[in-house]
C-alpha cells in the first residue's frame, strides 16, 4: 500500500513515489501540486487566502498562495525535482454559499485561482489540469507515481485531471 | 497584534461561555417549539483551535453535513454556522414538513427553504439573548444553505479569521432532539475585532 500523506488547511507536504498526498474537503481553498514526472517527486499545497500582503498576520506562510508556492517549489527541489520539468495541477476555489451580493471575502475561492495561476506563470511553471470554481466541496490528491490528481466531491463524484 | 485570542484570561472565557449558554438556550427553546419536541443541549464549549482542526469539530473535513450560514451585521459583527449531519437534517426535515420519519432521502427546494427558516429562527434567538446580555445590537443576514463535506462548508467561517491569525475562537453548542438522532452544532464565530467589543459589552475588557 503507498504511504498517504494528509495536508491539513494551510499547509504543505512533499514527498517521493509510491507515496500519495491527499488533502480532505477544500472549499473556497485551493490545492496546489507541483511535479516532477521524472523524478517521480512532488507536494500537495493547501492554502486559504491569495495574498499575505493583505493580512495583518502572516505567521503562516502556508496559507497564503504568494508565500505557499514558493515554499512548496523550494521543498520539491530539495527532494530532487528539477524545476524545468516541474509541472503543476490545482483544484479548489469554490464558493459555496450563494449570496445575492457577493462580497469580497465570499468570492476569495476566484481570488485565490487568480493568485495561483499569476503565480506559477511568474515562475514558469505550466498548469497542466485544473477544476476550480463551482460551488462544491473537493477532496484532492496526488500520486507520486504517476502525477494523476484526483478530485473528488460529494455532488459530481470522482474525476481524474 | 495577530492571535490575540491566545490571550483570554480564563474569567474572559467563563464570560464567553455564559454569553454562549444564553444564546443556545433561547435557540433551543425556539426549536423546540417549532417542532414540538424536547431539546436537550450541552454547556456551550468556548475553545480557541488552531484553523486547520476545526473541522474536527464535527466529524472531520469530509463529513457530509447541511450547513445553513448567516452573516452577523451591526456592532459586534461575526458568522453564525448551523451545523447538521445529512441524516440529522432529514429527520428534521420530517418533523418540519409533516412527513413520515425516514421518508426525506434528500433535500428538494422547499426542504432547504424551512432548513432556512429554522437557521434564520435560531440565529436571532440567539442574537436576541446576546441582545439582552450585551446590549449590543445584531442583526443577522439571510440565511444561505449547502449541503457538502464540513471542511469545504467551515472554510466560509475560517477564511476572515485566517487573514487575521491562525487560530478561532469557537462558542459552539450541541443540540440533541428526538432521543439524540438529530444532532446539531451550533457555531458563533465572532470576527477577530468584535471579540473586544463583546467582552467589554459585559464588563470584561481588557
Amino acid at each position: 500500500m503507498a504511504e498517504l500523506i494528509k495536508v491539513g488547511m494551510a499547509d504543505y507536504k512533499v514527498g517521493r513515489a509510491p507515496a500519495i498526498i491527499i488533502s480532505y474537503g477544500l472549499g473556497s481553498c485551493i490545492g496546489v501540486s507541483l511535479y516532477d514526472p521524472q523524478a517521480k517527486v512532488g507536494g500537495l499545497l493547501h492554502i486559504m487566502l491569495p495574498d499575505s500582503k493583505q493580512s495583518r498576520s502572516s505567521e503562516n506562510p502556508a496559507k497564503f498562495a504568494d508565500t505557499g508556492v514558493p515554499l512548496l517549489l523550494r521543498d520539491v527541489l530539495k527532494l530532487g525535482a528539477s524545476k524545468s520539468r516541474l509541472v503543476a495541477k490545482m483544484a479548489g476555489g469554490a464558493q459555496m454559499f450563494a449570496f445575492a451580493k457577493a462580497t469580497d471575502i465570499m468570492r476569495v475561492g476566484a481570488r485565490n485561482a487568480e493568485a495561483v495561476k499569476k503565480l506559477l506563470k511568474e515562475l514558469n511553471i505550466p498548469i497542466l489540469a485544473e477544476d476550480t470554481g463551482a460551488n462544491y466541496g473537493r477532496t484532492v490528491q496526488i500520486n507520486l507515481e504517476n502525477g494523476v490528481y484526483t478530485v473528488k466531491t460529494m455532488v459530481k463524484g470522482e474525476k481524474e485531471i | 497584534m495577530s492571535d490575540d485570542i491566545l490571550e483570554l484570561t480564563p474569567v474572559q472565557m467563563d464570560a464567553l461561555r455564559e454569553i454562549g449558554n444564553v444564546g443556545a438556550g433561547n435557540s433551543a427553546t425556539a426549536l423546540s417549539q417549532i417542532i414540538n419536541h424536547r431539546i436537550d443541549m450541552n454547556v456551550p464549549k468556548v475553545s480557541i483551535v488552531p484553523l486547520g482542526d476545526v473541522p474536527d469539530m464535527v466529524g472531520g473535513p469530509e463529513a457530509v453535513v447541511v450547513g445553513v450560514f448567516l452573516r452577523v451585521y451591526g456592532s459586534a459583527p461575526g458568522n453564525i454556522l448551523f451545523l447538521l449531519p445529512a441524516k440529522s437534517a432529514f429527520l428534521l426535515v420530517d418533523m418540519l414538513m409533516g412527513k413520515k420519519r425516514g421518508e426525506t432521502k434528500n433535500l428538494d427546494f422547499m426542504d432547504e427553504s424551512a432548513l432556512m427558516e429554522i437557521g434564520n429562527i435560531l440565529a436571532g434567538a440567539y442574537l436576541n439573548a446576546l441582545f439582552n446580555l450585551t446590549k449590543l445590537s445584531l442583526l443577522p443576514s439571510i440565511p444561505a444553505l449547502a449541503v457538502d463535506m464540513a471542511g469545504a462548508i467551515l472554510n466560509v467561517v475560517l477564511i476572515q479569521l485566517g487573514q487575521m491569525g491562525d487560530h478561532a475562537l469557537v462558542i459552539e453548542t450541541q443540540f440533541n432532539a428526538d432521543e439524540g438522532d438529530i444532532k446539531g452544532h451550533f457555531f458563533l464565530v465572532p470576527d477577530p475585532g468584535s471579540l473586544d467589543t463583546i467582552l467589554a459589552a459585559v464588563g470584561m475588557g481588557s
